[in-house]
C-alpha cells in the first residue's frame, strides 16, 4: 500500500501514521490485558463459594401462634416471620395501591396470607427495624418501624412513609410442608 | 543548595545520594515568612499525630484479631491483659480524634488566610485527598473492634453505595464479600486500615513536595519578596512547631487520662448483634457535620450525592473563589462570611448528633443550603459584586515593623 507514487498516497504510507497504529493498537491491547489482569483480583472481593454456600435456612413455623413473630438469620441477615391475625391480613389487602410509595399487592408478597416472611433489613440504610418483640413501637402502620432515620412498614411489609425507598424485601421461600419453609 | 560537610562520610554518601543536602535544605535553611501566627502550626501538628497513629497501630496490629468471634475480644484482652495495651489504644483512639481537630483547623486556617489560591491550588487539592483518605481511614478502623457501633456503623455507611443506580446492590455484596457486614468485610477493612495510613504518608510527602515549590503563604496573604521578609526554618520555625507540639500533647493528655471515652460512644463496648440496631447510630464526631448533610436531603441519591458534593466544592474551591485577595485580613466581607460558615459547620456538626425528626430535619436542611450557598453562589458570585477589599502592605517586612 505504500508504494503510489502520488505525494497523498506517500504520505498515507509514511512511518507517521504506521507508527500511530501501532501505538493505538499496542495501547489498547495492554488495557485490554491490563483489565484482564485485574478483573480476577477485584472479582476475589465478591462473596466465595463457603459464602455463598450458606445460602439457604430451613425454619420449622409450628411452634409460632397467631399474632406472634419470630426473627432467624438467613445469610448473614435477619428474616422476619409473622403469623398475621385476620385484621392485619384485611388491612394489608385493602391498601388502596395509590397510597404506597412502592406499589405491590399484598398477595404478590405473600405464599400463604397468613405467614408474611421478610428480610428484616430497612431497604434506607440498611437498619433492623423494630416491631418483632411485644412492646416495641410498630409504626404508624402497625408493621414495623426504623429508628435509624424514621421509616415506617404496614402489615405487608411495605414503605409507607420515611427515606426508604423500597418496601421490605420478600426473601425466595418455598412452603416443604404445611409448617416448614425453607428459604433461600 | 550548595553544601559541603567536612565529616567524610556523610561527603562520602552525599555524593552518591544528595539526601543530606535535600534534607538540609528543606528543614535547616527552608526560608519561611516571619509572619507566621500560630495557626501555622497545625501542619506540623496533623504530621506529628500521623506518625502516633503509624507507631501506635502497628502496635495494636499485634495483638489484634481481625475475625468476627475474636476481634472484640482481642481489643478487650488489648485493654485488660497486654502490658500498658490500655495505654496504647486510649493513645490511637484519642489521637484519632486530635488529628481530625488538628486537620479541621489547618484547613479552616487555609481558608481564612486564602492559601488554596494560585499558585497553591495544587497544595490544596493534595490536602483535599488526604482529608478523604483519613475520613476512609478512620472509618475502617472504627470497624475493627467489632462493637455495636462499628458494626452499624459500617453497614450504614457501606448501605450508601447501594443508593448508586443500577449497579449499586452489587457494589455493596463485593464491597463486603456476602451478604451483610460479616468476616470478610471485617477483614478487608483491616488490610485496607493497615495500608491506607502507608498511602497517606506518600501523599503528605508530594503534599510537602508541592508546598516547598510554592512556599508557605502567611496571614497577610502576600508573598515573600527577599530575604528581609523571612526567617530559616531552623532554630526559629523548627522551635515553635515543637512548643506547639507540647501544648497540643498537654490538651491531648487531659483527654488520654482523665477522659479517654469522652469522644467516643458507649454503645462500641457491646459487642456487635447482626440482628439487633442501637436506637440511636452515630458516627464519630469527625464525621457529624456530613452526615447531617446525608440525611438533610429526604432521598436516598441524593443525600448520597450531597454528602460526597460536600467535599467535592473544596476540591474545586480554588476556581469559585474569584477575588485575587488571599487573607481575609484584606477582605470585609470574606471575613465576615468565613464566621458564618465556620457557625454554620458547627451547626452541622452538632444537627448530625441528634436524632433525624422535627426541627433538626429543618435545621439541618437550612444549614445544608448554606454550606452550599457559600461555596457555589456567594464565594463565585455576590462577594465579587459587594466587595471592596482593603488596600494591601507593600512588603511583609514593612507590615511587620509597623505593628
Ligand atoms: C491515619 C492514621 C490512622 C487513623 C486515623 C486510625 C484510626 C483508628 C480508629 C478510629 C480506630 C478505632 C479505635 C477504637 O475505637 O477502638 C482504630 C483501630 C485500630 N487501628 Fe487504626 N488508625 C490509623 C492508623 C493505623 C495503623 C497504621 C495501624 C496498623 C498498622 C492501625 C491499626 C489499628 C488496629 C489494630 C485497630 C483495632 C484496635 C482498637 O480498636 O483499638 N491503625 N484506628
Ligand atoms: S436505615 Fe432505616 S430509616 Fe435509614
Amino acid at each position: 500500500m505504500a508504494d503510489g507514487a502520488t505525494p497523498a498516497n506517500s504520505a498515507q504510507g509514511s512511518g507517521e501514521t504506521r507508527r500511530e497504529f501501532l501505538y493505538l493498537t499496542a495501547g489498547a491491547m495492554t488495557v485490554v490485558g491490563a483489565a484482564g489482569a485485574l478483573w480476577p483480583m477485584i472479582d476475589s472481593m465478591n462473596p466465595s463459594a463457603d459464602v455463598l454456600a450458606l445460602s439457604s435456612t430451613e425454619v420449622d413455623l409450628s411452634p409460632i401462634e397467631e399474632g406472634q413473630s419470630v426473627t432467624i438469620t438467613w445469610r448473614g441477615k435477619p428474616v422476619f416471620i409473622r403469623r398475621r391475625t385476620g385484621a392485619e391480613i384485611n388491612t394489608a389487602e385493602e391498601t388502596p395501591l395509590a397510597d404506597l410509595p412502592d406499589p405491590q399487592p399484598d398477595a404478590d408478597r405473600v405464599e400463604k396470607p397468613e405467614w408474611l416472611i421478610l428480610v428484616g433489613v430497612c431497604t434506607h440504610l440498611g437498619c433492623v427495624p423494630l416491631g418483632q418483640k411485644t412492646g416495641e413501637s410498630r409504626g404508624e402502620f402497625g408493621g414495623w418501624f426504623c429508628p435509624c432515620h424514621g421509616s415506617h412498614y404496614d402489615t405487608s411489609g411495605r414503605i409507607r412513609k420515611g427515606p426508604a425507598p423500597k418496601n421490605l424485601e420478600v426473601p425466595p421461600y418455598v412452603f416443604l410442608t404445611d409448617s416448614s419453609i425453607k428459604i433461600g | 543548595m550548595s553544601f559541603k560537610s567536612n565529616n567524610k562520610v556523610v561527603q562520602w554518601v552525599e555524593d552518591r545520594l544528595p539526601i543530606i543536602s535535600v534534607m538540609h535544605h528543606s528543614i535547616y535553611e527552608y526560608p519561611m515568612p516571619k509572619n507566621l501566627n500560630y495557626l501555622w502550626n497545625f501542619g506540623s501538628l496533623a504530621g506529628f499525630a500521623l506518625v502516633t497513629m503509624i507507631v501506635t497501630g502497628i502496635i495494636l496490629a499485634m495483638q489484634y484479631t481481625a475475625h468476627v468471634d475474636l476481634a472484640f475480644n482481642s481489643v478487650e484482652r488489648i485493654m485488660r491483659d497486654v502490658n500498658n495495651g490500655w495505654l496504647i489504644r486510649y493513645i490511637h483512639m484519642n489521637m484519632a480524634s486530635f488529628f481530625f481537630i488538628a486537620v479541621y483547623i489547618h484547613m479552616f486556617r487555609g481558608l481564612y488566610y486564602g492559601s488554596y489560591k494560585a499558585p497553591r491550588e495544587l497544595l490544596w487539592q493534595l490536602g483535599v485527598v488526604i482529608f478523604l483518605l483519613m475520613m476512609a481511614t478512620a472509618f475502617m478502623g472504627y470497624v475493627l473492634p467489632w462493637g455495636q457501633m462499628s458494626f452499624w456503623g459500617a453497614t450504614v455507611i457501606t448501605n450508601l453505595f447501594s443508593a448508586i443506580p443500577i449497579v449499586g446492590e452489587n457494589i455493596v455484596t463485593w464491597l463486603w464479600g456476602g451478604f451483610s457486614v460479616d468476616n470478610p468485610t471485617l477483614n478487608r477493612f483491616f488490610a485496607l486500615h493497615y495500608l491506607l495510613p502507608f498511602i497517606i504518608v506518600a501523599v503528605v510527602m508530594l503534599h510537602l513536595i508541592a508546598l516547598h515549590t510554592v512556599s508557605s503563604n502567611n496571614p497577610l496573604g502576600i508573598d515573600m519578596k527577599g530575604p528581609q521578609d523571612s526567617l530559616p526554618m531552623q532554630p526559629y520555625y523548627t522551635i515553635k512547631d515543637l512548643l506547639g507540639v507540647g501544648v497540643f500533647l498537654i490538651a491531648f493528655s487531659v483527654f488520654l487520662f482523665w477522659a479517654p471515652n469522652y469522644m467516643g460512644h458507649p454503645d462500641n463496648y457491646i459487642p456487635a448483634n447482626p440482628l439487633s440496631t442501637p436506637a440511636h447510630i452515630v458516627p464519630e464526631w469527625y464525621f457529624l457535620p456530613f452526615y447531617a448533610i446525608l440525611r438533610a436531603i429526604p432521598d436516598k441519591l441524593g443525600g448520597v450525592l450531597a454528602m460526597f458534593g460536600a467535599i467535592a466544592v473544596l476540591f474545586i474551591l480554588p476556581w469559585l473563589d474569584r477575588s485575587p485577595i488571599r487573607s481575609c485580613k484584606f477582605r470585609p466581607m470574606a471575613r465576615i462570611f468565613f464566621w458564618i460558615f465556620l457557625i454554620n459547620g458547627l451547626a452541622l456538626g452538632y444537627l448530625g448528633g441528634q436524632p433525624a425528626e422535627g426541627v433538626f430535619v429543618i435545621a439541618s436542611r437550612i444549614a445544608t443550603a448554606y454550606y452550599f450557598f457559600h461555596f457555589l453562589v456567594l464565594m463565585p458570585f455576590i462577594l465579587p459584586m459587594i466587595e471592596r477589599p482593603r488596600e494591601l502592605p507593600s512588603s511583609i517586612h514593612e507590615a511587620v515593623m509597623k505593628s
